[in-house]
């Protein structure tokens, strides 16, 4: 049973999160700063998660591509 | 506009999927027989049925904006890293997906199984079926779901990757063969960048951001990421050229 459990979350971990983890944090603490301006300092930050996204992504696959 | 997008990115996503569990399938059933690897398929497609059906409506009963920045947010982690295994397989840095390949490497594994047949099924066949068709379609559940949760349209989700079975499914029964020259790796770039442009939209609304244009930012968005991933497949593609070792 418990290795059917471990089993289960890492595919999913596999499948959501995959090779780089950094990403998956990155999109965590966007949303998170995208949701403290818009709620307590009243600022429609919109261009905060795509550049995120754009920073996020090419770092990740730079990084890949020199290893 | 949205809704037209969002069936052609849970097409397309479930087109890939299902291409995969198609492969195996066939490997299985034309080595070993068809009758244990319908029945693995059969119980597979059942038990997904019920996965879907108890996550679906208790998806549907959250709040949206939690539900989109909840979703949204997942969406788009899993957007990226397939985006980034697309942009690394196109610029060079990847092996891409090769069907025929992993077909052979199916025929070989099912051929070299001993056979195990207990209660009147081979057990091989079943469990390989079983497990092909399982996963590759927990995958597609969670493409509709998600895809579909986040406008609280599941069904027009699913109709994209219904569409999708019927597509494969034929195209499969006619050729009889994996279906090598499906564009499959074009495939995963163009889902990539749908459901990083989707996930970014609605982690966007969920958190209370008024995006520039509404729904139109969606396209703007789809071509933003579109451009940013072509810039990055040449320059892997650049990288992979210079490191290689001249003759």
């Amino acid at each position: 049973m418990r290795r059917f459990v471990v089993g289960f979350g890492r595919f999913w971990y596999d499948f959501v999160v995959g090779d780089d983890w950094t990403i998956a944090l990155g999109v965590v603490i966007a949303i998170a700063l995208t949701r403290v301006l818009v709620h307590h300092h009243h600022v429609n930050a919109w261009y905060l998660l795509p550049v995120a996204v754009g920073v996020g992504l090419s770092a990740s696959v730079l990084r890949a591509a020199r290893r | 506009m949205r809704s037209g997008l969002l069936v052609l990115a849970a097409f397309l996503a479930s087109a890939v999927e299902m291409v995969e569990a198609l492969t195996i399938v066939l490997a299985v059933g034309v080595t070993r027989g068809w009758r244990s690897t319908l029945i693995g398929v059969g119980t597979a497609t059942a038990v997904l049925a019920v996965v879907i059906a108890a996550l679906g409506p208790a998806l549907s009963r959250l709040p949206i904006d939690t539900l989109r920045v909840a979703i949204g947010g997942l969406l788009l982690v899993f957007g990226l890293q397939w985006l980034r295994k697309a942009i690394l397989r196109a610029g060079g840095a990847k092996a891409r997906h090769d069907e025929e390949e992993i077909f052979a490497e199916e025929l070989a594994e099912a051929r070299r199984a001993g056979t195990s047949e207990r209660a009147g099924l081979d057990w091989y066949s079943f469990t390989v079926a079983f497990k092909g068709v399982f996963l590759e379609g927990l995958e597609v559940a969670f493409i509709v779901v998600t895809l579909g949760s986040s406008q609280h349209k599941v069904g027009l989700a699913a109709l994209g990757a219904l569409a999708a079975l019927v597509v494969v499914g034929l195209v499969g029964l006619k050729v009889h063969a994996p279906l090598s020259r499906v564009p499959e790796n074009t495939m995963k770039f163009a889902v990539g960048v749908m459901l990083t442009s989707f996930g970014t939209f609605w982690a966007g609304e969920g958190t209370g951001v008024h995006w520039p244009g509404s729904d139109a930012a969606l396209l703007g968005l789809v071509a933003g990421v579109l451009t940013l991933s072509l810039v990055l497949v040449a320059a892997v593609d650049a990288r992979a050229k210079s490191s290689e070792p001249v003759a």
